[in-house]
Formats: C-alpha cells, sequence, structure tokens
C-alpha cells in the first residue's frame, strides 16, 4: 500500500520533469535500471579508448597525433563521470569492474570491431561519435539527476570528437585514388554498426516501454536511429561517399531517409561476445586493471604513510 | 599483499572565475589530497572551466534528506514576511 502511494508520487514527480536524486524514494526497478545502463555506457567509454589507442603511434602527422591524444583522454575523462553518477545508486567502483571483467556487464558492440585503417578513425569519430551524441544529447533530459548532469558536460565536451572524425574523412576524400578509397571502405564497414549502435527496434526492444515511462530514456531507438541518419547521409553525400545500402533514399512525404533492413543477426552475435574483437578487448582491459595493480598498492601504502606521519608529527 | 582498491569518492567544486560561487561538478575516486586535487585538473578543467578547485571527501559532507522529507523545509514555509513583497508600501514611495 505504501509503495503503491510512492510509486505513485514517484511518476506523478517524473511526469512534472522534476529530476530523480539519489537520496530520493526510487523504485527498485529503475534503480536496476540505471545501474545497468549508466555502467554500461561508462565501459562503453573505457572500452571504446583501445579501436582508437591502435592508431596512437601511427597517427599521420604530430597534429592529428595531438587531437587524437585529446579525444582519447576525454573518453577516459567520459567513463569517469558515467562512473560516478552509477555508484550514487550505492554500488561501488570496483563491483563494476568486476562485472565488466566476469562478462556480465557489457559495453556498447561497436567497439568490438577493429580499426584497420587510418580511415576507421575518421570513421569512428564521424560515425561512431556521431551516432552516440545523437543518443547522449537526448540523454541530457533523462530523469536521473547525476546521470544527466554527467550528459551535459559530455555533449559539451563530444562536439568536437565528430568534427575531428569528419575532417579525416574530407581529407581523404579530396586526397588521391588510394586515400578515396580508404574513406569509402571505412564507411562501408561502419556503417551498419553505427546504426546498429542504437539498438534493437522499438517492437523488440526489452527495456524501452518502461524507460520511455520514466523518462529514463527519452526517445526510442528508432527515432534516434532516425535523426542519425538523417543528419548523417547528406554529410557522406557531400564528400562525394556513398553509402552501402541500395535501399537508403529521401523520402519527400516523410522529411525522412528510408533505409534497408538491418542485419540483426550480426548485431546479436556481436552482443553475445562473437564479434571479431570481443575477447581482445575484455583480455586488454583486465590485463591492464591487473598489470595497474601495484600502482594502486603503491597509492595505498603512500596515503598510509603520510596518515601516520601526520598523526606522529 | 592487501587487496587494492580505487581509493575513496571526493566531491569536486569548481569556481569559474574570482567572485562566482564554487558549484558541484562531478566525483572522483583518489587516495589522497595530491591525487585527489591532479585528478581533479585533469577531469574537470580540461578546458578552462574554471580557476579554482575544492575537495571535499564525500564521507565527510553532511547533507539534508532527500525532497521526499518535505518536512524539514517547512519553518520557512510559513514565514512568509520573511520576503518583501510581504509589506505594504504606500503609492508613490520610491526607492524601497
Amino acid at each position: 500500500m505504501e509503495n503503491a502511494k510512492k510509486l505513485e508520487a514517484f511518476q506523478a514527480k517524473i511526469d512534472a520533469d522534476i529530476k530523480i536524486e539519489p537520496k530520493d524514494w526510487m523504485p527498485e526497478k529503475y534503480r536496476q535500471t540505471l545501474i545497468r545502463q549508466i555502467s554500461q555506457h561508462a565501459h562503453s567509454e573505457v572500452i571504446g579508448m583501445q579501436p582508437e589507442g591502435n592508431w596512437l603511434t601511427r597517427a599521420p602527422s604530430l597534429r592529428s597525433k595531438k587531437i587524437l591524444m585529446a579525444k582519447i583522454q576525454d573518453e577516459a575523462g567520459h567513463g569517469l563521470y558515467l562512473y560516478c553518477a552509477a555508484e550514487t545508486l550505492g554500488v561501488k567502483r570496483e563491483q563494476f569492474l568486476e562485472w565488466l571483467h566476469e562478462g556480465k556487464a557489457k559495453y556498447s558492440s561497436v567497439f568490438n570491431y577493429p580499426t584497420l585503417t587510418w580511415a576507421d578513425i575518421g570513421a569512428i569519430g564521424w560515425l561512431v561519435d556521431g551516432a552516440a551524441i545523437v543518443n547522449q544529447v537526448s540523454l541530457q533530459g533523462t530523469s536521473y539527476g547525476p546521470y544527466s548532469r554527467a550528459m551535459v558536460k559530455i555533449c559539451m565536451e563530444e562536439s568536437f570528437h565528430q568534427r575531428q572524425g569528419y575532417e579525416i574523412m574530407v581529407t581523404l576524400a579530396n586526397g588521391t585514388t588510394e586515400q578515396k578509397e580508404m574513406a569509402q571502405d571505412a564507411l562501408n564497414r561502419w556503417w551498419w554498426p553505427s546504426i546498429m549502435m542504437f539498438g534493437p527496434h522499438d517492437a523488440e526492444s526489452a527495456h524501452s516501454n518502461q524507460s520511455l515511462k520514466w523518462k529514463i530514456k527519452r526517445e526510442s531507438n528508432d527515432e534516434l536511429r532516425q535523426k542519425f541518419i538523417d543528419k548523417t547521409v547528406e554529410q557522406g553525400e557531400h564528400i562525394g561517399l556513398s553509402f552501402p545500402d541500395p535501399d537508403l533514399k529521401w523520402n519527400e512525404s516523410s522529411g525522412h531517409y528510408e533505409y534497408g533492413k538491418i542485419n540483426w543477426d550480426e548485431f546479436w552475435n556481436v552482443v553475445k561476445g562473437y564479434g571479431p574483437g570481443n575477447k581482445k578487448r575484455l583480455a586488454h582491459h583486465k590485463d591492464a586493471h591487473e598489470e595497474g595493480s601495484w600502482v594502486r598498492q603503491g597509492a595505498i601504502a603512500y596515503a598510509k604513510k603520510k596518515r601516520s606521519i601526520q598523526k606522529t608529527a | 599483499m592487501e587487496k587494492d582498491n580505487q581509493g575513496v569518492l571526493w566531491e569536486v567544486f569548481i569556481q569559474v572565475k574570482a567572485g562566482r560561487p564554487f558549484k558541484h561538478v562531478g566525483s572522483l575516486h583518489a587516495y589522497d589530497k595530491e591525487m585527489a586535487m591532479q585528478s581533479a585538473r585533469d577531469l574537470y578543467t580540461r578546458r578552462n572551466e574554471g580557476n579554482g578547485i575544492w575537495l571535499v571527501k564525500a564521507d565527510d559532507i553532511v547533507s539534508s534528506q532527500s525532497v521526499d522529507d518535505e518536512a524539514f523545509f517547512d519553518p520557512s514555509n510559513d514565514k512568509v514576511y520573511r520576503h518583501p513583497t510581504f509589506y505594504k508600501v504606500p503609492d508613490g514611495v520610491k526607492h524601497i
């Protein structure tokens, strides 16, 4: 009875666009959904550094190396903002890492694809960050305060990410025949994984309805996907690239692009861990974590020693 | 060897420029004050977001209960005479 009343008051707050803060009462399922979604988002930022890090030492100029470093540093920061937001729900940082390493927590499947050429760094910034931005702009309006605040900061910082990626694509598209082919090849490989980032179609999306009702999500997967496609197609055509979808065409009456059938078998295959890079990404994260243990041990010992010196002094 | 951990939670407050209040911007994990300060700089001021940082261990913060606990702020609700709009001023009187 008490719970029904609380639930009603909770929904009334959500409907009135009042943000939910960590100490407020919330339904257990709301808390669990946020823990899953925010930590998955955090893991994606952190794992997302790997495909980009692959090109750090081989960036074609000092300028592009500096930019890529700044971008990767941002991704690390975004992961940390999000872990902090997730922790306000009562789960410790160590636990999130454990769930990731045990394979219980997911991260965006798009980061399981390899970065074969420098053009892939362009395609990631333009398409993968582009898709992430569409999602994140929408999530600025999410009902959970700490998540919303993290999104606002992330969106502000991400705006350069997409432009740097597009700039790489522009440069290659205006370059030699081989460079143009490289850009086209990267677009061919990254287009479908990018539009899959928005998740299953609304009819098949397991968590969508409740998340929309609680305003954890503000727009559905298909709405966000459509926004991304509508924005992106012209950007590609502008630099003479074509999209690997024969069914992609502008629909005058709806004011949107129509697109072909998405290969969901591939999507689920990668989600379930059989993508080209799943094993490598996770193994690398585990190794880096374990190899960093002595640094954490040292920092703990140093802090402890300093505290005891302060006490005796 | 002891099991390692991610350090403790610190809350970060930033002053955008001199004269402005410090505002909460987020949190971070660190093992001691120096590391917390360096991380706060790297994490929250990569784009000239401010020129002052305050760090407080999250455990040391005392905070009110949630907004669901409305009674806590009740004492301020029934004292309308704390607001200037409560008072009548004769027509024509200015600058008060």
